[in-house]
């Protein structure tokens, strides 16, 4: 590992050691308040690292730097990430500030779990390698199992459980994905494999072999563990519902954008071969999940198994990004998929940041995660009210919400990579999540209130509730500017 | 200009959030924004007659800039002989909602910021150029709907306003998906520029796209049998709300219809003429016989928009021509009727809402000899439904005569149907007001009284604009025949002699 190696994994380094002098800050100064100060400061080091390599990549659209033996990429994609990724964590810290004061046990633990696992989360858009992704999922998903049953009650130790063993088991089934690749190509490396897949497909069977179909299949519903696609979202609801709220955004969000970095990774630059027949699958996959979240999210009584289907109907509206690879473009241009992907990210991070951070500050005060007891809240917190609603507003994706352009630029790409059948099962699919999305804004403006006390909410957490309310708006009226950078950063993928 | 007329209620209504607390205030000001609202759409309206006149297939008053880069969204607006007329429309009624509202008394304060965002949303619809623009004003609109019905409503409020958004989105869903192919397939979302662009390489069918921005209109005009969420959200919904609906966002629904659908698709639109006038006659009849049997006043009234809009689709679907000449005559009609229904309907739920408000019923069995009490209350009840079911020297005669005209020598059998309608309609109107204002006075309506000028405004306006249009038609019948004339050429080309 030389100097350079260093330099070009050290967003990472500096995350981990940041993790590390949260927990020595939390063993060492009684007042447990500085541990979100200090973490939220402390990323700004990660940040302008990030900050550093972006201008050092230069302006060539397919500018990389590569290191640790080729298994590390930086490129615009995976510093797209990283922003994304520091900047979901930084709001999530400051957002459960009032949250974490609750936590008896192990505060400085809650913040640490969190920044390692983020760590992993920008890894893992990095990695250019089968093996190191592997590695990079590994130290995404341990922190996120423990800090699932933080709570240490039932409920949240059941979602650690579930989440550790169905996080073990979908980890085996990539793993061995990943196997069959390896043993079809002879190589680990994602470059590597487009190459030896040129030379070596038999174009009469699906996936140019037998052994390439079972692994690529197998990676599929690897990666689609980790973004909650059907049908690999049984987890999602129990451990949505029993982690504390935090985890469950930063699981939603941070986990899922990592997810989709990987999967976009993987398959635009490894399998980009055999793309007619894996984004056919993706779009079935798609339009499975929109369908299954948004009719099942329909019935839901707890705003967070609510949350939890509809976090597994946006997987199906970024599926459909996914699908639309350039191969299907009738006349040979580029796929605006990725970057449409890359977009909707950061427009669902927004959005799903601020429904959770409302929620969280919500339920803390009332003690219940029932939709119900949400009534009134119109009245009694018109700031926490209104957030919310637009912020369901943005998921249900109706204009001038980010949610809207995230829509919009997601089902443009799968137009015009002519999936116009996957283009109407999804708009279908949004007008019946309109049921649900408006249900939380009817309880909130229109049933009279249990009570008429305030919600009390820390500085903090009002500030990143105001960021991303805001956010939801700015991208919703003037999009252009993230649609640029998104472009730009997945220009390196064709 | 444009922007102006677009954007002012809905800086307004940032005012009323920020600044505002008093509800009386909140009030006034909103009327004074509403009413300068009505004179810039009177302005652009004048300017436009005075001036534009003759600059045929031209769109004035254009803005026209790059909005998101990377899906070549522009922030583009214009108007020209087709939307003029409906940005007066949405002005007028806008105000009238206005005045309308005085006595709303429970949450003020959001209730005028809905409503004039409202008034936002359906103004952007009507000059917007770019299809994605249009789609955003088109979506925008649901929610200040979502909240005014169900905040403000009575009834199952929150029932209708949810099947309300949900009869909507789906409508709009496959808008979305077929102007999305029209853009993938041109590379364009200008709407001027997609007009007759069914020729060229798209990668739907063109009967599909055209099937799909038909399905999103035929929502909101509303043609039979997606109209079942019109009766309940019109029931429920507060007066000036219900003013709005019928008087303005249902000519969304013909509009795009005649802008979009037909203009983009002439020579489909012509193709399937038969079926639209075949669920425009069922719509006519239907809404006109299911009117008869109605007992809420207000739902009566919902109903007859029903069988009035089927008059719209009929006379779209006067596009296939006769004979191989196809006469701007039914398109006019078409206009007009949004016209004309839009001042007429209004008004009669204005007149409704306050009949509902004075004599706290709306059941029209329990009611009876009303004129004496509300003698103006009951000459501008029966002005509007003699306007409504076509009486000559009101603007209700000229359009139906229009439609019927255009029609006539197209769907011979169909448009005698149709003016059958006109029948059933004298019943169910002459009966309501027999029933509702004549006959012996009731004891319990006795302290009922009359309307208080404030409440006279908004029906002056809508009785001259009714009688103005009735007795000189051509103010405004010749700008929309000035903006069908592309349309009407480029149908004529797919005319098959």
């Amino acid at each position: 590992m030389t100097l350079h190696d260093v330099y070009l994994l050290s967003p990472e380094l500096a995350l981990a050691a940041l993790g590390l002098i949260v927990i020595l800050v939390d063993m060492t100064f009684r007042n447990k308040g500085l541990l979100a100060l200090v973490s939220v400061v402390g990323l700004a080091v990660p940040v302008a690292l990030s900050i550093v390599l972006w201008s050092d990549l230069g302006s060539a659209p397919d500018a990389q730097m590569s290191g640790i033996f080729g298994t590390l990429a930086v490129d615009k994609f995976s510093l797209f990430f990283k922003f994304l990724i520091l900047g979901v964590v930084g709001l999530i810290v400051m957002a459960s500030v009032g949250y974490a004061s609750n936590i008896r046990f192990f505060p400085g633990e809650y913040h640490g779990l969190m920044l390692f696992s983020a760590s992993g989360m920008m890894l893992l858009a990095s990695t250019t390698d089968l093996i190191s992704i592997y590695i990079a999922l590994e130290l995404t998903s341990l922190p996120l199992a423990a800090l699932a049953a933080f709570q240490r009650d039932s409920r949240s130790t059941e979602a650690g459980m579930k989440f550790l063993l169905l996080s073990a088991m979908s980890s085996a089934v990539l793993l061995y994905g990943m196997a069959l690749v390896y043993g079809f190509t002879g190589t680990t490396h994602l470059e590597g494999i487009l190459e030896r897949l040129g030379t070596a497909l038999d174009p009469s069977v699906p996936f140019g072999s037998y052994g390439m179909f079972i692994g690529v299949v197998m990676v599929v519903a690897g990666f689609g563990f980790k973004i909650s696609a059907v049908p690999f979202q049984m987890w999602v609801p129990d451990v949505y519902e029993g982690a504390p709220t935090p985890v469950t955004a930063f699981l939603s969000v941070a986990s899922k954008a990592a997810g989709f970095a990987v999967i976009l990774r993987v398959f635009y630059v490894a399998f980009g071969e055999i793309g007619l027949d894996w984004s056919g699958l993706f779009a079935v996959l798609s339009a499975l999940s929109m369908t299954v979240g948004n009719f099942v999210a329909i019935a839901q009584r707890n705003i967070k198994r609510m949350l939890a289907y509809s976090t597994i109907a946006h997987a199906g509206y970024l599926l459909a990004g996914v699908a639309a690879i350039s191969a299907r473009v009738p006349d040979g241009e580029a796929s605006i998929g990725p970057s449409g992907v890359l977009f909707y990210l950061v427009a669902y991070a927004v959005t799903n940041l601020a429904a959770f951070f409302a929620v969280i500050a919500i339920s803390n005060r009332t003690g219940s995660d029932m939709i119900s007891s949400f009534a009134g809240m119109g009245r009694r917190s018109p700031l926490l009210a209104i957030v919310l609603a637009f912020a369901m507003v943005s998921l249900l994706g109706i204009p001038p919400t980010a949610g809207f352009m995230g829509k919009l630029y997601i089902f443009s790409a799968a137009m015009k990579a002519d999936l116009a059948w996957l283009v109407v099962v999804g708009v279908v699919n949004s007008a019946v999540s309109a049921y649900y999305y408006l249900r939380v804004v009817r309880v909130m403006y229109m049933s009279e209130p249990e009570d008429e006390e305030g919600v009390p909410v820390a500085q903090a957490a009002m500030l990143a509730v105001f960021l991303t309310g805001i956010g939801i708006l700015v991208l919703g009226v003037f999009p252009g500017p993230l649609m640029t950078v998104a472009e730009k950063a997945a220009a390196v993928l064709f | 200009m444009l922007s102006a007329i677009v954007f002012f209620p809905l800086i307004a209504a940032g005012i009323i959030l920020v600044l505002l607390r008093d509800a009386r205030q909140i009030k006034v000001f909103a009327l004074a924004v509403t009413v300068l609202e009505l004179a810039l759409a009177i302005a652009i309206f004048v300017v436009f007659r005075v001036e534009d006149y003759n600059r045929v297939g031209t769109m004035e008053l254009v803005e026209d800039v790059s909005w998101i880069a990377a899906l070549d969204i522009r922030y583009h607006l214009g108007v020209d002989g087709l939307s003029v007329p409906l940005v007066l429309l949405t002005a007028l009624l806008g105000m009238c909602a206005a005045f309308a509202s005085w006595s709303v008394n429970h949450r003020v304060k959001e209730y005028f910021i809905w409503l004039l965002v409202l008034q936002t949303a359906v103004t952007g619809v009507f000059v917007s150029l770019d299809a994605i623009l249009f789609f955003i004003f088109w979506e925008l609109e649901l929610l200040p709907m979502y909240f005014l019905i169900s905040i403000w409503g009575s009834g199952r409020r929150e029932y209708s306003a949810m099947k309300f958004i949900i009869f909507t989105l789906l409508g709009s869903a496959f808008m979305f998906v077929g102007i999305l192919a029209l853009y993938f397939s041109t590379g364009t979302f200008n709407i001027v520029e997609l007009q007759g662009v069914e020729g060229a390489r798209l990668l739907l069918p063109a009967g599909a796209i055209f099937a799909f921005l038909f399905i999103a209109f035929a929502v909101k005009l509303p043609v039979w049998p997606v109209h079942t969420w019109l009766p309940d959200a019109h029931t429920d919904a507060p007066t000036a709300v219900s003013v709005m609906l019928a008087g303005v966002l249902l000519k969304m629904g013909g509009y795009g219809m005649i802008r979009l659908a037909v203009g983009m698709f002439p020579g489909r639109a012509q193709e399937y003429a038969w079926l639209l006038a075949t669920l425009a006659i069922i719509s006519v009849l239907y809404g006109a016989v299911v009117t008869i049997r109605q007992t809420d006043l207000k739902r009566l009234v919902a109903f007859s928009s029903i069988s009035h809009m089927g008059y719209v689709l009929l006379g779209i679907a006067s596009v296939v021509g006769a004979g191989g000449v196809v006469n701007a005559v039914g398109l006019t009609g078409a206009a007009m009727q949004m016209f004309t229904h839009g001042t007429i309907t209004g008004l009669l739920f204005l007149v409704v809402g306050l009949v509902y408000e004075k004599a706290h019923t709306r059941h029209i069995p329990d009611m009876g000899g009303l004129a004496a009490n509300m003698p103006v209350i009951a000459v501008v009840f029966l002005l509007a439904g003699l306007a409504s079911l076509g009486l000559p020297g009101t603007s209700g005669f000229v359009s139906e005569l229009l439609v019927f005209l255009g029609t006539f020598e197209v769907w011979g059998w169909i448009t005698a149907l149709a003016v059958f309608a006109i029948v059933l309609t004298a019943g169910y109107i002459l009966w309501m007001l027999q029933r509702a204002f004549f006959g012996p006075q009731l004891p319990r309506f006795a302290g009922v009284g009359d309307t208080s000028v404030l409440e006279a405004v908004p029906m002056v306006a809508l009785v001259a604009a009714i009688m103005v249009v009735g007795v000189y038609p051509a103010l405004v019948s010749d700008v929309f025949a000035q903006g069908l004339e592309p349309i009407v050429t480029s149908l004529q080309q797919g005319v098959i002699p």
